[in-house]
């Protein structure tokens, strides 16, 4: 417990200090509101949207978005990933367009995606998914090559099946380096889903973020800022948990 | 002895294809294995020990030649490796207990085998253990316990004590015999060390440099139990020199 407060209480005091920094600016510049909104402008705002519920609404659409473009990302990239670390002959066919593929920035074409799968949820979702693909493909390749073969030697030997092998040796014996691949994605959605939004959307932190910025309602750009974060955090702390679970046994 | 053989094996060769016509792993192998005999193949790096043992635990295909086990199509192995090769996110027991799992036996019974087999090796309290935290001979002894437990037919050793300090490995055969002892299990071991060949098994066969051929195939006819102190009795000293000349 007197660990647990050493180790955030220093996480607080620079909060604290980064908040009284940013009143400090704001009242020596004298900056007007629009430019720079004063903690408790933002502070009101947020409880305003909290209280008329908007902040909450566009706040699940984006967590949805996130979510769904991360199992659909993760599900794709983690089996064509076994694919191609089991076959030598795929990956040299598959690799010149994945290679490719990183060469296009997603921001370029994500209006594409928009016009095409239109300013729903969906055109979000994929959007997503493009970006966690390919860091979580990688570390699938390199996680399930790097299963020493000597394993494979003994799970031969004891007549495992290919699922048997799958289950009980390539999968857990990769896993420090997916959970890795997915750290980089878990982060990287959060950013699949605003550039979605920003292009075109009717609902999310992206469109709220917009919102604000056509109405001059700075304080409301802050608090779309201050929810994104909050949610790379916790998917953040997501994955962290999930080492911590699934990883015990590594140093 | 007399019985009849459990294991035949008839004009193996394996070939690894390489850019100039293949490699001569093993040329014309042939030996038979009775029930329960302890065998060691004894030779030099380089004499297709590893590959000979490989083949025998079907991971690899033989050039010619075939394997042939009378009693069953496909025996039960059970396989002991240079280097433990267990599995670091599985504790001791889970390590022991992974060819039951394989085999969809319930978890309850799984674990009581486990137990067993845990105290058949000395390894009592180290169940929770993680194999980061064992020594090299605790790690052998898991993975000799892993290979014991689903009762194979024939249990396949690979140099599994090479890694060890010579102290530990001294132990290490004590510990075998007595668990060879006990279980009555075929075995066969691939080694270069004489001494370990001499102080646990009943024949002994030394394999030449690449090409591997069998060169010498010679009954140890030593009491059991062997003590430390075998290797200081004449015969001991006989048998030792003469697979020395063998592997010349």
């Amino acid at each position: 417990m007197v660990k647990r407060i050493q180790n955030t209480l220093p996480v607080i005091l620079s909060i604290f200090f980064a908040v009284f920094a940013w009143q400090l600016t704001v009242q020596w510049t004298q900056l007007p509101r629009f430019i720079l909104p004063a903690p408790a402008d933002v502070w009101s705002r947020f409880l305003k949207s909290l209280n008329d519920g908007s902040l909450i609404y566009h706040t699940g659409i984006t967590l949805a978005e996130i979510v769904l473009g991360l199992l659909v990302g993760i599900t794709f990239a983690t089996v064509t990933g076994y694919a191609l670390a089991k076959s030598r002959s795929l990956e040299k066919v598959l690799s010149p367009y994945l290679v490719a593929s990183q060469a296009i920035p997603v921001v370029a074409i994500a209006p594409l995606l928009v016009i095409w799968l239109g300013d729903g949820i969906l055109s979000k979702v994929v959007i997503c998914a493009l970006i966690v693909f390919f860091p979580v493909l990688v570390n699938t390749v390199v996680g399930v090559r790097a299963v020493p073969t000597a394993l494979y030697d003994l799970m031969h030997s004891i007549r495992a099946t290919r699922l048997q092998i799958l289950l009980k040796l390539e999968v857990p014996a990769s896993l420090p380096v997916l959970l890795g691949g997915l750290r980089i994605g878990a982060t990287l959605s959060v950013i699949g889903a605003i550039v979605g939004e920003l292009v075109d959307a009717e609902q999310g932190l992206g469109f709220l973020l917009q919102l604000g910025d056509f109405q001059y309602d700075t304080s409301m750009v802050f608090v779309a800022v201050f929810m994104l974060i909050a949610l790379a955090l916790a998917l953040y702390g997501v994955v962290t948990l999930l080492e911590r679970k699934f990883l015990k046994w590594q140093k | 002895m007399t019985t009849n053989p459990i294991l035949t094996v008839q004009d193996l060769s394996v070939v690894f294809p390489d850019s100039n016509g293949g490699l001569n792993a093993l040329e014309n192998i042939s030996f038979d294995v009775s029930p329960r005999e302890f065998i060691c193949f004894l030779g030099p790096s380089g004499s297709g020990k590893t590959t000979l043992l490989r083949v025998l635990a079907n991971l690899l295909r033989p050039t010619s030649g075939r394997v042939h086990f009378i009693r069953h199509h496909r025996p039960r192995i059970g396989m002991v490796f240079q280097q433990a090769s267990l599995m670091p996110w599985r504790s001791v027991l889970d390590n022991i207990k992974l060819p039951l799992e394989l085999e969809g036996v319930g978890e309850s019974k799984a674990r009581k085998k486990s137990q067993e087999m845990i105290e058949l090796v000395g390894l009592q309290g180290f169940e929770d253990s993680l194999p980061r935290d064992l020594s090299g001979g605790m790690a052998q002894r898991v993975g000799i316990a892993r290979a014991l437990i689903h009762d194979p037919d024939l249990l396949l050793l690979d140099e599994p004590f090479a890694s060890l300090d010579a102290l530990t490995r001294e132990r290490m055969w004590m510990e075998l015999s007595r668990i060879w002892q006990a279980k009555q299990k075929t075995v066969i071991m691939v080694t270069h060390s004489i001494n370990e060949s001499l102080f646990l098994a009943d024949r002994v066969l030394v394999l030449t440099q690449r090409p591997g051929q069998i060169k010498l195939d010679v009954e140890v006819a030593l009491p059991r139990p062997r003590k430390d102190d075998i290797r200081y009795t004449p015969h001991f000293g006989k048998l030792a020199r003469k697979l020395r000349e063998a592997i010349g």
